[in-house]
């Protein structure tokens, strides 16, 4: 179980981390809070007609963008450990190939549910009210936080890979970014060209935004196509992604660390 | 007993026109307990030598053995007694000295309270007490190679590999750097370290190795390989009138046959008693009324060793950019 707690060491070593630079943590959560309140506002009109108003449906949609943009953070500090030679060191000490990796996404795990939590409350404040009950909202922030998990480890690949922290960062935001608009978190993907929309439907973004949506009560009407499987089966197509993405980056970016710079 | 051997290690880098062999079929030997000095100019591949035998890095051809054990089929014991520190400073910078070796001893399966206490222990021992609750950020050069030491000692290594450890300190640090590393040698630790100051090997290592081009091209004790170069020397330099006597004077004080360059007014004289020799050629030049334009006593340089054994400069066969070590705020990390 060594290698359990390895990844603990470097899992805690993160937290320590946001202890001595607390502004980070502060950084990583103004972030979203502020784009809680400006979309919440801005887009207010979006919401004729839906029960609670538009921030019931918009409160998912940036949960999961929040998300989402866990692969840019742990991309760039992987890459960042590798610029200033620590994996090095990590690799010359006797601990087991996967503890370093796992340890990372793991502390960017417990990052994303304090940034989760911060947002909640700000969501709460201005209007966001689930109505499914406390067993579903639970399992609805438990999809949020297994979703970023599982796209850390595709950005562990990407920072490994890459080596240069600021450069990564910003691929991985290319990458992303237009993922978490081309969906149906902040808008109706009715009024995309029939292409995007189609797009727009299997993009786990939106099958990840649907999910949550129900889980917290709300029915997701921004471009669910009637019988469409990931319109019928939000859930179930977001758990079969994420096991997909973690099938592909876990292997990949142990390999990976084990023969960098081989 | 050999603590570390290495046998015809080959590692390449690129393909094709582009190839470049860091390591061109290197052998060397370091006996248990004594300090090898690996010395050579930049891109020479001290580095990669010191990647291959720390397990860092797969080489293409040739084995080698760290205590016994091989590096290749076995690197996960190599680990257990090895301690690195590289040729920068790895440590985490937004972390204080004290976390950074707790964690490392933590990852060395030290008990936390272990860890602990080794932490102190180093700190104490590295004169980093005062500093230890700072993040390293804020550490002076000198401070961080000795922080980045500290963590490679954690577990006291057999067999410790030091990649230029002195490299971009002052004189100071030097010095102080130098203490701590006769030290661990003196309590018997096998040490491999790299170098590109003649004068560093000479002050800690028992037996060099000259690399380059990733080929060991000499190696010999620090006075094997000087009397291979010449040696320390005076170099005098007079006005024309004066060059005849002055030889005389420096063959003399030398006990030798001085090389001149008339050109320069220059005399160059092998001596081997260093700075009486000096002070004797001032004298002697003094009574003699000859007043030296400039006067020298010069220790032969890595230049130096490289001009006789391979009879061209220790050119930079590729200038390693300097890694610039950012600290960048802002990103989740
Ligand atoms: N990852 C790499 N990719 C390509 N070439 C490399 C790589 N690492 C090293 N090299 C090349 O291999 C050669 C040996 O490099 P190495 O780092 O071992 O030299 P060094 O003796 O440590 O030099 P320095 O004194 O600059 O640290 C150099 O020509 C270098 O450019
Ligand atoms: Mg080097």
């Amino acid at each position: 179980m060594r290698a359990v707690s390895d990844s603990l060491v470097i899992m805690k070593r993160q937290l320590l981390q946001l202890t001595r630079v607390p502004e980070v943590l502060i950084f990583n959560t103004i972030q979203p809070v502020m784009f809680v309140l400006l979309f919440r506002y801005v887009f207010a009109g979006l919401g004729t007609g839906i029960k609670g108003g538009y921030v019931q449906l918009l409160m998912p949609g940036i949960f999961v963008q929040t998300v989402t943009f866990t692969l840019a953070a742990t991309a760039q500090g992987m890459a960042q450990d590798m610029e200033k030679g620590l994996i090095d060191r990590f690799r010359s000490l006797p601990i087991s190939r996967a503890a370093v990796v796992t340890g990372r996404t793991l502390g960017d795990g417990l990052l994303n549910i304090v940034v989760i939590a911060v947002m909640g409350t700000a969501g709460y404040i201005v209007g966001w009210r689930p109505t499914s009950g406390l067993l579903k909202i639970a399992l609805g922030f438990l999809m949020l936080l297994l979703f970023g998990y599982a796209l850390s480890w595709a950005g562990i690949f990407a920072g490994l890979v890459a080596k240069d922290a600021r450069v990564v960062a910003n691929i991985s935001f290319l990458f992303t970014f237009p993922l978490t608009f081309l969906s149906n978190a902040f808008a109706s993907t009715t009024s995309m060209p029939k292409a995007l929309q189609y797009f727009a439907e299997w993009n786990p973004v939106s099958t990840m935004v649907a999910a949550v949506r129900q889980l917290f009560g709300f029915q997701n009407i921004f471009g669910a196509t009637k019988n469409s499987f990931p319109s019928q089966h939000p859930i179930q197509t977001s758990l079969l992604y994420m096991v997909l993405i973690m099938a592909i980056f876990v292997p990949l970016s142990v390999q990976r660390y084990k023969n960098t710079n081989k | 007993m050999k603590s570390i051997v290495a046998e015809n290690l080959v590692k390449s880098y690129g393909k094709g026109d582009r190839e470049v062999k860091a390591l061109d079929h290197l052998s060397l030997e370091v006996e248990e307990g004594t300090v090898l000095s690996i010395l050579g100019p930049n891109g020479a591949g001290k580095t990669t030598t010191v990647r291959v035998l720390a397990t860092l890095l797969k080489p293409d051809s040739g084995r080698a053995t760290v205590g016994g054990i091989d590096v290749i089929n076995n690197p996960k014991a190599v680990r257990e007694i090895i301690g690195l520190s590289g040729q920068y400073a790895a440590v985490d910078e937004t972390l204080t000295g004290w976390d950074n070796l707790v964690m490392f001893g933590r990852l060395y399966h030290l008990s936390s309270q272990a860890a602990n206490a080794r932490a102190s222990e180093l700190l104490e021992q590295f004169s980093l007490t005062d500093a230890a609750k700072r993040p390293i950020k804020t550490f002076s050069g000198g401070m961080r190679r000795r922080l980045d030491l500290a963590a490679s000692l954690i577990i006291r290594p057999k067999v410790l590999f030091l990649d230029e450890p002195t490299t971009g300190l002052d004189p100071r640090g030097r010095m102080e750097m130098w203490k701590v590393i006769e030290k661990l040698v003196d309590e018997g630790v096998t040490l491999l370290l790299t170098t590109q100051y003649l004068e560093e090997a000479d002050q800690l290592a028992d037996e060099i190795a000259v690399i380059d081009r990733g080929k060991v091209i000499a190696r010999g004790t620090s006075d094997e390989l000087k009397t291979q170069v010449g040696g320390e020397r005076l170099e005098l330099v007079v006005a024309e009138s004066d060059l005849a006597a002055a030889r005389a004077i420096a063959d003399r004080v030398g006990n030798t046959h001085s090389s001149v360059d008339a050109g320069l007014r220059k005399i160059s004289t092998p001596v081997s008693t260093g700075g009486d020799a000096l002070v004797a050629l001032v004298r002697e030049l003094d009574l003699a009324k000859i007043h030296p334009l400039d006067i020298a006593l010069k220790r032969p340089s890595l230049d130096d060793v490289f001009m006789s054994l391979t009879g061209h400069a220790a050119e930079e066969i590729k200038e390693e950019s300097e890694k610039i070590v950012k600290s960048k705020k802002g990103g989740r990390s």
